[in-house]
């Protein structure tokens, strides 16, 4: 039914981990093929959000793997995996206030990445480009010189997704990306993974059922650690356990 | 090093150390629960801390003065009401400066750190104005002085026995405030969720004045204890603060627990190194020690593995 | 191509600030001052040298070191055993029942020098020593510290643990190191005698030439991509590493850079006043460290010399006249500093003396003869 081992971008295999016995996440499985829109939704407390420390590194798992283009990630360090091609977006913005929107992005453009590389790095023609390109992806190209402190709260949070575009990952991961949005940034921010996910796979965590309905592939339920239903939005909304624990509220 | 002395003779020594080992311990763990509330609770490093101790300290000093002058007869007893009022006065000033100051810096914990600084050496200039340079010391009265001979080799002097039994007393009495009483909830509920206290109708200002001010009211009764085992200058309160702050740490900052256990740790492993290398070095190895443990183990000894 | 950039640089707004600092420390000073008091004015620069490596530390990176005196001292203590070794020549010290050896030792009974003495007969060890004696302590604890994850107020506790422990096992181990009287009685370097006036003014240029060195090393780190590294970790450190880089790395290298900075000061406050001692290593001289940068402007290179020249001055002229107030003063100091201008004269800079100085016609900005009124304004 499904493809082979080796189509898979991200394959995630009995993942456990437990805080002083308290299993956030409990035997988990996850199977994402590339170019895919995976979307976890879930009650609070389901474990979405660690999931997704997990999957970078921010969390060490108790048990299982995570396996990213055959590289195994539960032994790598956070930059390495994300030096492998694994973007992180966290739940509040997360951008650096101080700096101006240009070199935010600089900041987060996957070269001089060791001390003597970032004492050497030059703002050469190539880095302009790539920050020029990005911007103008997230609809930043007018605010390119302000101080990110500026800006509004959603284009803070398109900032911080610029910041992992640069970086050309392959998976993307979005920990709520339209949290605290208009329905006018909403609707922008959809169109914005849609481009997106023309050459990246994404794994999004979102509570917002619309937006969830209008950009997933495929969704996952959780629910208390584990999957607890997974296919196409229709598919999940039908399944009556899901009904029982999240949208039957 | 052993070899010289005979085995009831090292006995008594060890625990003759260990008795002095103790007195440094009572003046840990008295200065150490001050600090533990206030920066295991609510992440303030009070660098001031010493001098609200000292406070206290020439609180005793000056109620001490006064009983000896005024009514001598009752001299035995100056001791519990020196006590209170050295709690009054810095419960007092700390609640002052935790308005003029601290209160505007909770989100700022390293500037907290020099701006109670800056508070130590004014009160350390102020002391060194009002009471001199020189060191002062109280009389015991009668009952706490001599000793109690256990062996004919080991003797334990009364004061210093006294001291332990009240920091023990003490802490226990911070146990039962801040984990049995409803104050104590309402203080723990502030540190983890402030928003969500102050939604529940805590007044989470409030907390924190009487919190800090709190912490400060039990170094001065520190203070007033430190004077049955110690005399007092303008300095004193800082010789201790840095090993007081490794011991706070070094226990886990937010177990009452293991600040006690950490406490008696080092106090015990710095007085029994003391009688056979110099004091310095008994010190620069006791320093060392917890500083290592704290590299591999930041956390402290008795910290729980929580979730971030 | 790059000297005319340089010129640019110079005419620039930075570039003239630079300027009138150079002016005041080369040309001012030894002008206006005799001596003695330009001996003080290298004296107070010395401490110039850690402060602004507290500016890329904490200022930059939010890494609050409470230990910096330990970096000094180990410099200011590499030199100052150099000096002592050459001042202790066995035709010098003939009376002493093991000529050869510094005098402390001496007394203390040694009759060898110690090994760790030895290497310190060569100048050029010496000269290495005092940068990478600091750096490699510096190394030791920021590994140990940033790759566990330990910052805020563990790291600041226990650097100045470590700068307590320090002062007593120097105070302690007097037989090796002069105990609490320190190292003092230093004479000549390489057969100049450093005591004499003209010596000293000669010292103070190369003082003010190694700050400047300092200076530019330290204005060019927060110019590369690495400076913007380390205010993007002060704020956000996690977006920091994951977006792939290896913050602890970054850390070590900041503190380790301090840590040489403040080592050189300490080399040459050695020079310069002729002994060390514990007293410049421990808990109260590291914090008197801190509260040079913060007056300055704890995210300001050039802000901290001035906070170094200006509070020390105030040190100066209070102790020698109102000793009492001076620990008053300092207390307000750093109260006010946190409290109420919390960028310090930098800031203060900015928004009073900037507006006004964009008002002066371009003419008077470019031939900026009036410079040494600049401290002056700051301060008010």
């Amino acid at each position: 039914m499904s493809p082979s081992k080796q189509d898979f971008i991200l394959a995630v295999e009995g993942l456990t981990v437990s805080f002083d016995g308290f299993k956030a996440v409990n035997d988990l499985s996850l199977y994402l093929e590339p170019k895919e829109i995976r979307v976890i939704i879930g009650p609070n407390g389901a474990g979405k959000t660690t999931v997704l420390d997990l999957i970078c590194g921010k969390t060490k798992a108790t048990e299982g793997s995570i396996k990213f283009q055959g590289k195994e990630l539960t032994k790598m360090s956070e930059h390495g995996i994300v030096r492998a091609g694994v973007g992180r977006k966290f739940q509040n913005p997360s951008i650096y206030e101080d700096l101006t929107v240009f070199e935010n992005l600089e900041v987060s453009y996957p070269a001089g990445r060791s001390v003597i590389g970032a004492l050497a790095f030059k703002r050469d023609a190539e880095v302009i480009k790539a920050v020029e390109e990005v911007a103008e992806t997230i609809f930043l190209t007018e605010m390119l010189h302000q101080e990110a402190a500026l800006l509004s709260h959603g284009q803070k949070q398109w900032l911080e997704i610029g910041m992992l575009l640069i970086q050309k990952p392959d998976l993307l991961m979005l920990d709520e990306p339209v949290a605290g949005m208009s329905v006018a940034e909403r609707k922008k921010t959809a169109e914005l993974l849609r481009v997106i996910t023309e050459n990246h796979t994404v794994l999004v965590i979102e509570h917002d059922m619309q937006f969830v309905g209008d950009i997933a592939d495929r969704v996952t339920v959780m629910h208390q650690g584990k999957v607890l239903s997974e296919g196409s939005i229709d598919h999940v909304k039908q399944d009556p356990k899901v009904i029982e624990v999240y949208l039957g509220h | 090093m052993f070899a010289d002395y005979s085995m009831p003779e090292l006995m008594s020594i060890f625990a003759m150390q260990g008795f002095a080992g103790l007195s440094l311990f009572s003046i840990f763990v008295l200065m150490a629960l001050g600090l533990a509330i206030i920066f295991g609770q609510m992440g303030v490093i009070n660098m001031a801390h010493g001098e609200f101790m000292i406070l206290g300290a020439y609180t005793t000093y000056l109620t001490a003065q006064v009983f000896e002058s005024v009514m001598p007869g009752l001299y035995g007893g100056y001791f519990f009401v020196a006590m209170i009022l050295a709690f009054v006065v810095t419960f007092a000033l700390g609640a002052l400066v935790e308005w003029l100051m601290i209160r505007h810096l909770y989100h700022r914990p390293l500037d907290t750190l020099l701006a109670t600084w800056g508070l130590s050496l004014i009160l350390q200039q102020t002391y060194r104005s009002v009471f001199g340079a020189r060191e002062v010391g109280v009389s015991l009265p009668d009952w706490m002085m001599g000793s109690i001979a256990v062996t004919d080799l080991v003797e334990i002097p009364i004061n210093g026995l006294f001291v332990m039994v009240l920091s023990l007393l003490i802490a226990f009495a911070v146990y039962l405030l801040m984990f049995r009483s409803g104050w104590g909830r309402q203080v723990r509920a502030v540190v983890q969720n402030r928003p969500m206290a102050e939604a529940v109708g805590i007044d989470s200002g409030r907390v924190d004045r009487v919190t800090f001010a709190l912490g400060c009211g039990i170094a001065g009764v520190a203070g007033s204890a430190f004077t049955m085992i110690g005399s007092t200058g303008p300095t004193s309160g800082q010789l201790y603060i840095v090993d007081t702050f490794l011991v706070v740490v070094f226990g886990g900052a937010q177990s009452l627990l293991g600040t006690i256990a950490s406490a008696f740790t080092i106090s015990q492993a710095q007085s029994t190194m003391e009688f056979f290398l110099s004091g310095s070095m008994a010190k620069v190895l006791t320093l060392l020690f917890v500083v290592g443990i704290l590299m591999l183990r930041p956390q402290g000894l008795f910290a729980l593995k929580v979730r971030r | 191509m790059k000297a005319n950039l340089f010129f640019e640089w110079l005419k620039s707004r930075e570039g003239i600030y630079y300027l009138l600092l150079a002016l005041l420390l080369v040309v001012v000073f030894p002008l206006a001052l005799d001596s003695f008091r330009l001996n003080m004015v290298g004296k107070y620069l010395t401490y110039a040298f850690a402060a602004l490596g507290l500016v890329l530390c904490w200022g930059r990176s939010g890494i609050l070191s409470l230990g910096q005196g330990i970096f000094f001292g180990l410099g200011g203590y590499c030199m100052a055993m150099f000096l002592k070794l050459e001042a202790s020549s066995p035709e010098n010290t003939a009376i002493q029942s093991t000529p050869g050896i510094p005098d402390f030792m001496d007394w203390n009974q040694l009759t060898a020098l110690p090994w760790f003495w030895e290497p310190f007969h060569s100048f050029s060890f010496t000269l290495i020593a005092v940068l990478a004696v600091p750096a490699l302590l510096a190394f030791i604890i920021a590994v140990a510290m940033f790759k566990r994850r330990v910052g805020g107020v563990y790291f600041a506790i226990i650097t100045q643990a470590i700068a307590a422990i320090l002062t007593i096992l120097i105070i302690g181990q007097q037989g090796f190191t002069g105990g609490v009287n320190g190292i003092t009685d230093l004479r000549t370097l390489m057969g100049w005698d450093i005591r004499t006036d003209e010596a000293k003014t000669l010292l103070y240029f190369v003082c003010v030439g190694m700050l400047f060195v300092c200076l530019i090393v330290g204005a060019w780190v927060m110019r590369s991509k690495l400076g913007r590294i380390l205010l993007a970790m002060r704020d956000q450190e996690d977006r920091v590493r994951f977006s792939g880089y290896d913050v602890a790395s970054f850390k070590i290298f900041v503190f380790c850079l301090a840590a040489m900075f403040a080592g050189i000061g300490g080399a040459m406050f050695t020079l310069q006043v002729g002994f060390m001692s514990p007293s410049f290593v421990g808990i109260v001289p590291s914090i008197e460290m801190v509260i040079l940068c913060a007056v300055g402007g704890r995210n300001s290179l050039l802000g901290a010399i001035y906070g170094a020249l200006i509070v020390n001055a105030a040190k100066t002229f209070f102790s020698e006249s109102f000793p009492e107030l001076w620990l008053y003063g300092l207390g307000v100091l750093f109260i006010a500093v946190v409290l109420a201008f919390p960028d310090g004269l930098a800031g203060l800079y900015r928004r009073y003396v900037m507006p006004l100085e964009s008002k002066l016609p371009a003419m008077l900005r470019r031939s900026a003869s009036t410079a040494p009124t600049l401290p002056v304004e700051e301060a008010k």
